[in-house]
């Protein structure tokens, strides 16, 4: 892949600075500063309304900022938006592959887009095919596809132009979990091609299993930043009990043993960081059936910092 | 600004639609070859034996003769209003098209522009199919007939950019049914194409100078009854301002309408 930007000194490949977003008096983004460096997998989650996708957007140049600098590639969005779309690849979050054209018309005409055309077009429009099992669906038309299938077709669409930074906004909402898995594993492997990811997703275990660094926003603030590991170890014990019961007679009993915990309507979780006894303790109160001992993760941390308030 | 933004890339777009009617072009071409037929059999052939010759420039034409002109005329309203309302509609709102190009090296000016052109090439396809069906009537006066295609792209632009700046704030596609009721009905009616303007009162004759059809009716016929009067000059000359106005002005709509 070429990667003409990799000049010693400069691997940022997105730096935003005050960046903000005001539609009319709503403000969708205020004043973050984030910098994604190159090779990373760089994850944006939050509940919806956080401003994920808003920032999203004006990284690939489809919406101005309001304020604030925004560096992508080297480029400002708002002085050279041409040349920075020419090197991104964008998979937004609804599909918008074209229904009047067939898939593999899809590929080629969105090529020609990018000036692709002749014989190296179609050679990569096969190859990219071919790279996600679409090959044989190439006369299909769009509303022939499954739902996976025009993921993947959007995915590999994103892909045409080999482009240096890859966005994803929410690649996988909505997927069984055989195409997430599939769309997961493209990932993995653009990335270890040398493509920098910025991606957004609501599913935790999605941003554990592929992000190098995460940033979590709420409310058009940044509010946590970090490697998966590094969050959970900052903000929660290393494992978690599970109850399934909210009663307060269970909430009685873990009051009185000084136990750090969260209730929500039908379970208490309770956070330590000696799993095992812990578990041993709750069990022989409660019955094993009705507690679970894991690991921390990463949606305990999100739960924390976000709050358990639905957002819409 | 807009110029600014503006590049050839703009083809790009234009030669999407093209893919996508060459896909389809048989359906795409019969309605604009049965359109011009059916007018000349109902118009020219039935309302036509009612109709006694008409009086154009102190000279005596036939009925059909008389409402060729104002039919490629009407044609040409029809298939560049048509192309950046409906149609355009259809590929921003429904098919979400025009976002998904907006990803690629693309601004949202090419877009429009291009969406823009393609109007005028409908509109001018419109056009050529017809003066082959006149042609084969023998109501054509070549060569300078011949203009009458170059006028029609022309044409094809001021109706394809008034259409564009509707599309730039209709809330839903039905909304375009008032620019049709209220803007394109009584422009048909009310362009010449049917009387001269001439015969209509006063007021009404004031009205039609609003209407861009009555200019290109008036061109056309001068052009196909090989009257060739420098009022068609002035009339060229008032769709081309108009084109460039309303296609600036459509892509400055568009603009507020799709990136806020």
């Amino acid at each position: 892949m070429a990667l003409s930007f990799e000049i010693p000194g400069d691997p940022i490949v997105i730096r935003a600075a005050a960046l903000s977003k005001h539609f009319g008096s709503t403000e969708a983004v205020c004043g973050i500063d984030f910098s994604v460096r190159y090779r990373e997998c760089f994850g944006l989650l939050g509940p919806n309304g956080a401003g994920k996708t808003t920032t999203v957007r004006m990284v690939h140049c489809f919406i101005p900022p309001t304020s604030g600098t925004l560096n992508v590639l080297g480029l400002d969005v708002l002085r050279q938006p041409r040349l920075i779309k020419a090197r991104l690849g964008v998979c937004p979050q609804e599909n918008n592959l074209d229904p009047d054209l067939n898939v593999w018309d899809n590929l080629r005409v969105f090529a020609r887009y990018f000036d692709m055309t002749g014989r190296p077009a179609e050679q990569r429009c096969e190859e990219l095919l071919h790279f996600i099992g679409l090959y044989q669906k190439r006369h299909a038309a769009i509303d022939e596809l499954s739902g996976g299938m025009k993921r993947r077709l959007m995915m590999v669409r994103s892909l045409l132009n080999r482009p240096e930074l890859l966005i994803l906004d929410e690649p996988t909402t909505g997927l069984d979990p055989q195409a997430r898995h599939q769309i997961w594993e493209t990932i993995i492997r653009v990335k270890e091609q040398g493509t920098t990811v910025l991606l957004t997703t609501h599913y935790m275990d999605e941003a554990e299993h592929l992000c190098d660094k995460l940033l979590i926003m709420d409310r058009g603030r940044i509010i946590k930043e970090g490697t998966p590991r590094d969050l959970i170890a900052q903000n929660f014990s290393r494992h978690v009990v599970e109850i399934s019961s909210a009663d307060p007679s269970v909430i009685g009993v873990l009051r009185q043993a000084g136990l750090a915990f969260e209730i929500s309507a039908t379970h208490c979780y309770v956070s330590a960081d000696d799993g095992v006894g812990t578990y041993r303790f709750l069990s022989d109160r409660f019955g094993e059936e009705r507690c679970l001992l894991r690991m921390a993760n990463l949606e305990d941390v999100f739960l924390k910092v976000t709050g358990r308030n639905l957002r819409d | 600004m807009v110029l600014n933004n503006l590049s050839w890339r703009f083809w790009r777009v234009w030669q999407r639609n093209f893919d996508v009617y060459k896909a389809t072009w048989k359906v795409n071409f019969i309605p604009p070859l049965l359109e011009p037929v059916l007018y000349l059999f109902a118009f020219g052939i039935g309302l036509g034996g009612l109709v006694q010759n008409v009086s154009y420039m102190g000279r005596d034409v036939t009925y059909l003769a008389f409402i060729a002109p104002g039919l490629v005329a009407v044609a040409v309203m029809n298939h560049g209003f048509f192309e950046t309302t409906y149609a355009s509609f259809v590929r921003m709102y429904f098919q979400k098209t025009f976002d998904a190009i907006l990803s690629t090296p693309l601004t949202l000016e090419d877009i429009i522009f291009g969406e823009l052109v393609w109007g005028a090439t409908k509109a001018f396809m419109a056009a050529v199919i017809m003066f082959v069906v006149l042609i084969g009537f023998g109501l054509i006066s070549l060569p300078q007939g011949l203009w009458v295609l170059p006028l029609s792209f022309l044409a094809g632009m001021a109706f394809a950019g008034l259409g564009m700046c509707f599309t730039g704030f209709v809330k839903n596609i039905e909304m375009f049914n008032f620019p049709v009721f209220l803007f394109i009905t009584p422009m048909f009616l009310l362009s010449g194409v049917f009387f001269p303007l001439q015969t209509l009162p006063g007021w009404a004759q004031v009205v039609a100078r609003f209407f861009p059809l009555a200019y290109l009716v008036s061109a056309l016929r001068g052009l196909l009854l090989g009257r060739l009067e420098i009022s068609i000059v002035s009339d060229v000359l008032v769709l081309l301002v108009l084109a460039a106005a309303s296609c600036y002005i459509g892509i400055v709509l568009m603009k507020k309408r799709l990136l806020r």
